[in-house]
C-alpha cells in the first residue's frame, strides 16, 4: 500500500523492468509450489478477491480464480451475463457495490479501453486489469515473458536468463485491435528484447510514434531472424470493417504455414494467446509442433497470476 | 418579470473606473446606463442620486460576449441543462447572448420548437437566439421550413452534432438558403471516415487502444463544402474547426474570396489529445481534442486572422453519463463559465506566464510565438461572432444590439473583466446543471467580474444575481 502504482496493475508500465523481473522470480517460487502433492499455500488466507468480468472470458477468469484459490484467498465471481449489468446498472455502481462487500482485489475485464483505470477512482481495493478493450492485458504479457524465459532456460540446459536481451520477437496479426500486443510490446522491450510488428497496413495502429518497435508488412523477409513468433488471433469481424478481403487471403499472406514454420530458426518458439483459429493465423499442423508453446502459456498463466496477486496483496515471505 | 423590467427601466448605473475596449479602440472611461441603454460615456461620470455603481477599477469594460455555439439542452435534455441554467452559466462567463444549438429532443426544426425556445429565453440572464436544424430531425433527409423559421428570426441553420453527410442534399440546402438572408453552418465530420472513433486518431489513440477519428474526417467534409460554396455562392459558417489542415483550407478559401467564416473553441485552443491518457470521459468531445501540432495551428489561425470567432460548444452532460467508460460516454464539455479565462490564459502575453501553464491534463503550454492582444481576443468573443450570428444590429435601426461599440444610445450589454485575477476552476461550483468541465482544479488568469444584460446587472462580483 505505498504508491498507487504498487496497489494496482493496470498496465505493464506500472511494473517496469524491475517489477516484471520480480514477478518472474515469484512465479518460479509458485512453480515449485505447483509440483507439490497439494499445490496450495496459505499466503492470502482471509483475503477476498473478486473477478469482475464485464466481457465474456472463461479462460482468463478461471486462470485468475485458480491462482487466487491456490493462495487460499476467498473468491467472488461477478460476470456481466448473470448480473445487474444486464439490468442497466452502471459500471461505477457495480464496482462500488462489490467494494462495499469488502474485497482486497478486484480483477476487472471490460470491453472498453481504460475501464479498470476508472474503477481505481471509485473503489478502495487493488485493481488488476484482466484485459480492457484494445488497450492492455498485462498479466497475459507477464505470462508470455515467463514462458519465453522458461523456453530459453530449457534451450540453455537450465541456465535461467536474466532478461530477454538479444532475442528478436515478432508479433504478427491484428496489432491495431490487440490489447495483448500493446502489453507485450511494453513487456518484451522492457526486458531488452527487440520487437518487430508484422501486419498488413490495415491492422497496424494509426501511429507507432513512441513505440519501441520496428514494423513491416513482409513476414517472409523477417522469419529467418526471429527467436519468437507471437501470433495474434484474427477475428472475422475485421472482414465486415473491410480491413481484410478474406481470412483465406490473410492465411496465405500472413498465416504461419508449414513452409513459413520451416523457414524459422531451428530453436525458434511459436506462441499464441488463444483462442487459436487453426487455418487462419496458424496452419493446423504447425499448431501441434513442439515449438508451439500454447499449453505452456496456459499453465504458466496460473503461476504468474499467483505471483501478481501475491505481489499486490501478500506480505512477508511465502 | 414585468416588475423587474420596470426596475431596470428606471434604474441608473455607473460603470466606474474601467478601461473600455471595443472594436473602435481602447480608452479610460466611465459608462452611465439608464433604461437598458448606454446614455453617457465619459472620462469621469459622477453617479446621479440613487444610481448604482459598478466598480470596474483595474478592469476592462467590453461589449458582452456572444456565443455562437451553445447547447442549452432544452427541450428534452433538462437533466443536463435548461435555458435558464445555461444562460446563468453564460452570464457568469461574461456572455450577453448565446445561440442555442438545435440538437434538442425534439430538434429545433419547426416553428413551434423555435417559438418554445425563444419563449424560454425571454426570462433568461442573456439574450437567447436560436439556431435551426438544416434537416428535419437532423436526419439528413429533408429540409426544414427554412423561410418560415427565418421569419421568426432564425439566422443560422445547422445539424450540429452531425454534419450533413449527403453532398447532394447539402448543395440543395445552400441553393435554397440563398436569398433568405441566413447562413448555413456545418459540423464537419465525414461519418464514414470517423467510423466509430472516440478520440483523435494519432499517437495517443494508438497507444491507448481507443478508436480514432482522423483529421481527414473533418477536412474532407470541409473541402467538399468549400467546393459547394464555390458552386452556389452561398455563405457558410464552419463550426469548431480543430486541425491544421482545416485552418489551411479556410485560409485558402478566404484568399479566394469565398464568403465563409470559421470558429474554434477554447478547449481546442488549450488542450491536446494527451489529456485522454486519463481515460476520463470529461476529455471526450466531438470534434476530439487534437494533437499539440493542431493546437498550435488553431492558435496561429487566430493570430493571423484566418479564424473569425471563438465559440464554446458548451455541451452539458449529466454526471452519471460521464462515469461511463470512455467508449460509451457522450462527447461534450462545459465551456461558458471558463471560455474567456481559458483563451486568455492560453493566448495572451503575461497571462500565460502568470498562470498555471503546466502540460498536465492535456494543456498545451503557451508558445512565445502565438500571442494576442486582449482587444483582439475580445473581438473573437464579442463583435465578430455577433456579426456572424446577425445579432449586431437589429430592431434598433442603426444601433448595435450585441458586440457593438460602447457609445451613448447602444444597448447596455456589457461585461467587466479583470485580466489579472487568478482563480481555480471548482467542478462543484458550476452554475450549469452539469459538472463536465475539463479544467477542474486548473488555475486560470482573468475573471469576469460583472455582466450587464440590457441594463440589468445579472452578475455582480462574480456571483449571478438571479
Amino acid at each position: 500500500m505505498t504508491s498507487p502504482a504498487a496497489r494496482h496493475l493496470l498496465s505493464v508500465a506500472d511494473l517496469g523492468r524491475d517489477g516484471i523481473l520480480e514477478i518472474m522470480r515469484l512465479s518460479d517460487a509458485f512453480a515449485e509450489v505447483a509440483q507439490r502433492p497439494i499445490p496450495k499455500v496459505p499466503a492470502l488466507r482471509g483475503r477476498t478477491v473478486a473477478t469482475v468480468f464485464m466481457e465474456p472470458s472463461t479462460r482468463t477468469r478461471l486462470s485468475f480464480e485458480t491462482a487466487a484459490k491456490r493462495l487460499s484467498a476467498d473468491v467472488m465471481t461477478f460476470t456481466a451475463a448473470s448480473s445487474s449489468a444486464v439490468k442497466g446498472e452502471s459500471l461505477r455502481d457495480t464496482v462500488e457495490t462489490i467494494d462495499a462487500m469488502g474485497v482486497d482485489a478486484m480483477i476487472v475485464r471490460h470491453h472498453a479501453s481504460g475501464a479498470p483505470l476508472r474503477v481505481t477512482d471509485w473503489v478502495g481495493s487493488s485493481v488488476i486489469n484482466a484485459g480492457d478493450g484494445t488497450h492492455e492485458h498485462p498479466t497475459q504479457a507477464l505470462l508470455d515473458c515467463y514462458t519465453i524465459r522458461e523456453a530459453i532456460t530449457d534451450r540453455r540446459d537450465g541456465e535461467v536468463p536474466v532478461d530477454l536481451a538479444g532475442l528478436r520477437i515478432a508479433i504478427v496479426g491484428d496489432i491495431k485491435h490487440s490489447r495483448v500486443a500493446r502489453s507485450n510490446v511494453l513487456a518484451f522491450s522492457a526486458l531488452g528484447a527487440e520487437v518487430v510488428l508484422i501486419a498488413p497496413p490495415t491492422l497496424m495502429p494509426a501511429s507507432l510514434e513512441g513505440w519501441p518497435v520496428s514494423a513491416t508488412g513482409d513476414i517472409d523477409g523477417a522469419l529467418g531472424g526471429l527467436d519468437v513468433v507471437y501470433l495474434l488471433r484474427i477475428q472475422s469481424e475485421r472482414l465486415g470493417e473491410v480491413l481484410l478481403p478474406s481470412l483465406d487471403e490473410y492465411h496465405w499472406r500472413y498465416g504461419l504455414t508449414r513452409a513459413r514454420a520451416e523457414a524459422l530458426k531451428k530453436d525458434a518458439i511459436v506462441m499464441h494467446p488463444g483462442p487459436m483459429i487453426r487455418g487462419v493465423e496458424i496452419a493446423p499442423e504447425v499448431a501441434d509442433l513442439p515449438a508451439t508453446l500454447v499449453t505452456r502459456q496456459v499453465r504458466n498463466g496460473v503461476l504468474v497470476r499467483m505471483a501478481v496477486l501475491f505481489h499486490l496483496l501478500g506480505s512477508g515471505a511465502l | 418579470m414585468t416588475a423587474r423590467r420596470d426596475v431596470v427601466e428606471r434604474a441608473e448605473t455607473v460603470v466606474r473606473g474601467g478601461t473600455l475596449i471595443d472594436e473602435t479602440g481602447e480608452r479610460r472611461a466611465d459608462v452611465l446606463v439608464r433604461g437598458g441603454r448606454i446614455v453617457a460615456v465619459g472620462e469621469s461620470i459622477d453617479p446621479p442620486n440613487g444610481a448604482a455603481v459598478l466598480d470596474a477599477g483595474g478592469c476592462v469594460v467590453a461589449p458582452g460576449l456572444v456565443d455562437l455555439h451553445t447547447h442549452l439542452r432544452e427541450p428534452g435534455g433538462e437533466v443536463a441543462e435548461t435555458v435558464e441554467s445555461g444562460s446563468r452559466a453564460a452570464a457568469l462567463g461574461g456572455y450577453t447572448a448565446v445561440l442555442a444549438m438545435p440538437n434538442t429532443e425534439p430538434a429545433i426544426d419547426s416553428a413551434a420548437v423555435v417559438r418554445d425556445v425563444l419563449a424560454l429565453g425571454e426570462t433568461a440572464l442573456t439574450e437567447v437566439a436560436v439556431a435551426g436544424a438544416i434537416t428535419i430531425g437532423r436526419r439528413g433527409e429533408r429540409l426544414v421550413p427554412m423561410a418560415e423559421l427565418a421569419a421568426l428570426g432564425v439566422r443560422l441553420f445547422t445539424d450540429d452534432g452531425r454534419g450533413v453527410q449527403h453532398a447532394g442534399l447539402m448543395r440543395r440546402a445552400l441553393e435554397y438558403a440563398s436569398g433568405l438572408g441566413v447562413v448555413l453552418a456545418q459540423h464537419c465530420e465525414d461519418e464514414q471516415l470517423a467510423a466509430g472513433g472516440h478520440m483523435n486518431e494519432g499517437a495517443w489513440s494508438s497507444r491507448l487502444g481507443i478508436a480514432g477519428q482522423p483529421a481527414l474526417a473533418e477536412e474532407a467534409m470541409l473541402a467538399r463544402d468549400l467546393a459547394l460554396v464555390r458552386l452556389t455562392g452561398a455563405s457558410m459558417h464552419f463550426l469548431h474547426l480543430t486541425t491544421a489542415g482545416a485552418i489551411e483550407l479556410i485560409r485558402r478559401a478566404k484568399a479566394d474570396g469565398l464568403p465563409v467564416t470559421a470558429e474554434v473553441t477554447p478547449h481546442h485552443l488549450a488542450l491536446c489529445d494527451a489529456a485522454v491518457a486519463s481515460f476520463d470521459p470529461v476529455f471526450k468531445v466531438n470534434p476530439p481534442l487534437r494533437s499539440a501540432v493542431d493546437v498550435a495551428a488553431v492558435r496561429a489561425g487566430l493570430v493571423s486572422g484566418v479564424v473569425d470567432a471563438i465559440a464554446t460548444d458548451h455541451a452539458p452532460h449529466a454526471p452519471e453519463r460521464k462515469d461511463d467508460p470512455f467508449d460509451e460516454a457522450p462527447a461534450g464539455m462545459l465551456g461558458l463559465e471558463t471560455a474567456l479565462a481559458v483563451a486568455h490564459s492560453a493566448l495572451c502575453p503575461g497571462a500565460s506566464r502568470r498562470g498555471d501553464d503546466r502540460a498536465e491534463g492535456g494543456w498545451v503550454p503557451a508558445g512565445e510565438a502565438t500571442v494576442l492582444s486582449l482587444r483582439d481576443l475580445l473581438g473573437f468573443f464579442s463583435w465578430r461572432p455577433a456579426r456572424i450570428a446577425g445579432l449586431d444590429r437589429r430592431r434598433q435601426g442603426d444601433q448595435a444590439d450585441q458586440g457593438g461599440p460602447i457609445v451613448p444610445g447602444a444597448a447596455a450589454n456589457l461585461m467587466v473583466f479583470d485580466p489579472t485575477e487568478e482563480w481555480v476552476v471548482d467542478r462543484s461550483r458550476q452554475a450549469s446543471r452539469s459538472r463536465n468541465t475539463p479544467y477542474a482544479g486548473r488555475r486560470l488568469v482573468g475573471k469576469v467580474r460583472h455582466t450587464m444584460f440590457a441594463g440589468e446587472c445579472v452578475v455582480l462580483d462574480g456571483e449571478a444575481q438571479r
